[in-house]
């Protein structure tokens, strides 16, 4: 714990030097910047908080005690575009939901809240219902319509501070990662990025961790009642797995990829309780202007939302070969992905990137063709459902994460695939009918 | 005008092995480098440095001593000061804390118009501090940057956001903070006199502790991070799959298509 004096609010008239008698004598001050500082004598003991009229005086640091219980309930920031809400939101609900039960399964003691920031939106309030969420808080007002770093962190910090929620947690899209950081250090609470996988029950953790990783778990009582988040994400470029935890701050925040979240089934009876969030925000506080909003003229890869993904590594060769990945993935009704490789040699555009730092995908199934299977790589494609791994390498590594391999030349086997595409039942029966 | 640019040593992940017994991290013999973004942020300082000469590109960086290299290569590329803060007080800080020290360096640093920061680094792939250092100095931010344009009065900006389904426009003014993505520019390489000049005893290249920059070292370092390390661990290997094995390519195909009608996936 430590007090500050704020450079941006002190005004240098000293009556916190003159008027004031700090016990310790830790208040100086700098006569060439004109502004009070507090020196090492300070012991934070809190006398001086009330004495400066502007509130230059500031508590900072972690070891501040906050009250952990007053904090409840799971928020998901539930990301709506041109009034339209995020695929990662429903995830999300659906995952805020799974880790409300966690904690309690009685919706008095935690709620899964959905959190809509926007203008004239309360229509996606239901769509939220329909999801899982519990209740709804409703942040609306003009200069809300679009994101802005600013009228979204003023807005959303204020809630937290009014209704105190345990967890809050937002998908990392390209706004959720502009803005939770910025609402982590504004209320000075911690937040891990780009999660993975969420745990509240040191259980499910365990049964996890089991499951799918190689950590050591007997050390973690099961029985434990440590209901603090436990949030896991890929380090070094999915290298390492690490799961961080935030035990003295609150709330406890997390970014979580889109695609990594099941949604729930969609309940149309579904209803909650809106709550209208009363909204402070002048034109003066958002310091950017948007000058326009510009959807990609280019054809937007949706490979989040892909069931088939066929995706071109190294092995292709150079960037005429993603045409034969192209005539694939339209056979199969597939999307074109992409290994990094073939990004940085400009063979295709960054849109179509799978792994660590470009899309992770979950689809159906995934064809890896001439794909070698660096780390960074498996990370964002190893949950798929089936991984069919194509390439000339029997010792390739994506091999060690495929369902299905086929060694040889991509070129030889992929046009074989393409044609008897339309045939796979026919094979199938057949086979069955011979057994 | 004097722009700050945030750029962090981190190992070159691409190179990372992981001990297929112990399961750990085999950092022997990775080379460290600029991190990828932090160098597309020194390089449009750098541009803007090329069309008004008079501009003063400092860059800061925390981290071990020998973080200290890298400041070196930014100065090789052109960047005229260098600053490391490097304290044992300051190690083990997540990203709150990293956002405290560094904006403290930054305080320290005297005036600034423009902070360039990379939008994350390779090794942690958070993303957060850079505005987290912009809430800490209380100035607006703009990620994600892919294009950048100045006005001649040095003060109105205006820079392109991508998002995931285009770009946005919008309009900035200095003092601000812009993180740089890949798409922005491409890095150029250190000059020859840029090597020498870097290298030699002229080099303004300054090493701060935690002292140096007055950071309450309440807010600093590991046990002041709201975050910690639970458990860490290496993905488990999913289980050895099939490989299709068949008389001749078209054979396989058929194999393969057997197998996938057999799990309804297709």
């Amino acid at each position: 714990m430590a007090i500050i004096v704020n450079k941006e609010t002190c005004r240098g008239c000293q009556i916190c030097v003159n008027k004031f008698e700090c016990p310790f004598d830790a208040i100086e001050f700098n006569s060439a910047e004109k502004k009070a500082f507090i020196n090492e004598k300070c012991t934070a003991c809190n006398a001086c908080l009330k004495v400066c009229p502007f509130n230059a005086f500031e508590k900072t640091g972690s070891d501040e005690e906050v009250d952990l219980s007053a904090y409840k309930d799971v928020w998901v920031f539930a990301e709506q575009r041109d009034g339209k809400l995020m695929n990662v939101a429903k995830e999300l609900i659906g995952e805020g939901h799974r880790l409300s039960r966690e904690i309690s399964e009685d919706t008095s003691v935690c709620k899964v809240c959905a959190v809509l920031v926007g203008d004239g939106i309360d229509g996606l309030a239901k769509e939220c219902f329909e999801y899982g969420a519990d209740a709804v808080y409703l942040l609306e007002d003009p200069l809300l319509k679009n994101f802005t770093t600013d009228g979204y962190t003023k807005v959303i910090t204020d809630a937290v501070h009014e209704y105190k929620p345990e967890i809050v947690i937002y998908g990392a899209t390209h706004i959720g990662r502009d803005l939770a950081p910025r609402v982590a250090a504004r209320l000075n609470t911690g937040l891990t990025a780009d999660c993975t996988r969420l745990d509240v029950k040191v259980s499910s953790y365990i049964d996890y961790a089991k499951k799918n990783t190689t950590l050591d778990t007997s050390d973690l009582d099961p029985e434990s009642d440590d209901k603090g988040l436990k949030q896991t994400r890929p380090a070094f470029g999915g290298n390492l797995m690490a799961t961080i935890i935030c035990p003295k701050t609150r709330p406890q925040m997390s970014t979580v990829r889109p695609g990594v979240m099941s949604k729930r089934e969609r309940d149309p009876q579904a209803t909650g309780d809106i709550i209208k969030v009363d909204v402070k925000l002048a034109e003066s506080d958002i310091r950017t202007k948007i000058v326009e909003i510009v959807k990609a003229a280019k054809e937007m890869v949706s490979l989040t939302d892909a069931d088939i993904i066929c995706s071109g590594g190294r092995g292709l060769g150079g960037p005429e070969g993603f045409e034969l990945i192209q005539k694939f993935a339209d056979k199969v009704g597939g999307v074109v992905g992409s290994s990094r490789a073939c990004v940085d040699n400009g063979w295709i555009d960054h849109s179509h990137q799978v792994g660590q730092t470009g899309t992770t995908v979950k689809p159906k199934i995934y064809f890896a063709c001439g794909i070698s299977g660096a780390i960074q790589h498996l990370a964002g494609m190893q949950n798929s459902e089936i991984i069919v791994a194509i390439n000339k390498d029997p010792d390739a590594p994506i091999f060690g994460v495929a369902d299905y391999g086929i060694v040889g030349d991509l070129y030889k086997v992929i046009p074989e695939i393409i044609e008897e595409w339309e045939n796979a039942e026919a094979l199938f029966d057949a086979r069955q009918a011979g057994k | 005008m004097r722009i700050i640019v945030c750029a962090k040593q981190v190992p070159d992940t691409s190179e990372v092995k992981i001990d297929p017994v112990k399961h750990t991290i085999i950092r022997e013999g990775v080379p460290s480098i600029l991190n990828p973004d932090d160098a597309n942020a020194l390089e449009e300082a750098l541009k803007i440095k090329d069309q008004y000469p008079d501009t003063v590109i400092s860059v800061v960086t925390m981290g071990p001593p020998q973080a200290k290299d890298m400041l070196i290569e930014c100065l090789a590329m052109g960047a005229d000061e260098g600053v490391l803060l490097s304290d044992r007080a300051v190690g083990g800080s997540d990203t709150w804390a990293t956002s405290n020290a560094l904006s403290a360096a930054i305080k320290k640093m005297g005036h600034y118009d423009l902070i360039f920061a990379g939008r994350q680094a390779i090794d942690g792939d958070t993303a957060q501090v850079g505005p987290q250092i912009a809430e800490k100095l209380n100035l607006p931010q703009v990620t994600y940057v892919t294009e950048f344009a100045i006005d001649d009065n040095m003060k109105d900006i205006t820079v392109k956001r991508s998002l995931e389904d285009g770009y946005e426009e919008i309009k900035i003014q200095t003092p601000c903070m812009l993180t740089a993505i890949k798409e922005l520019n491409a890095p150029r390489y250190m000059s020859v006199s840029g090597i020498v000049h870097a290298c030699s005893s002229e080099a303004d290249i300054k090493v701060w502790n935690a002292k140096d920059v007055e950071v309450d070292l309440d807010t600093v370092g590991l046990d002041a991070s709201p975050t910690n390390v639970y458990r860490s661990f290496t993905p488990a290997p999913k289980g050895k799959g099939i490989i299709i094995e068949a008389d001749g390519v078209k054979e396989q195909a058929k194999e393969l298509l057997i197998n996938l009608k057999s799990k309804h996936v297709i």
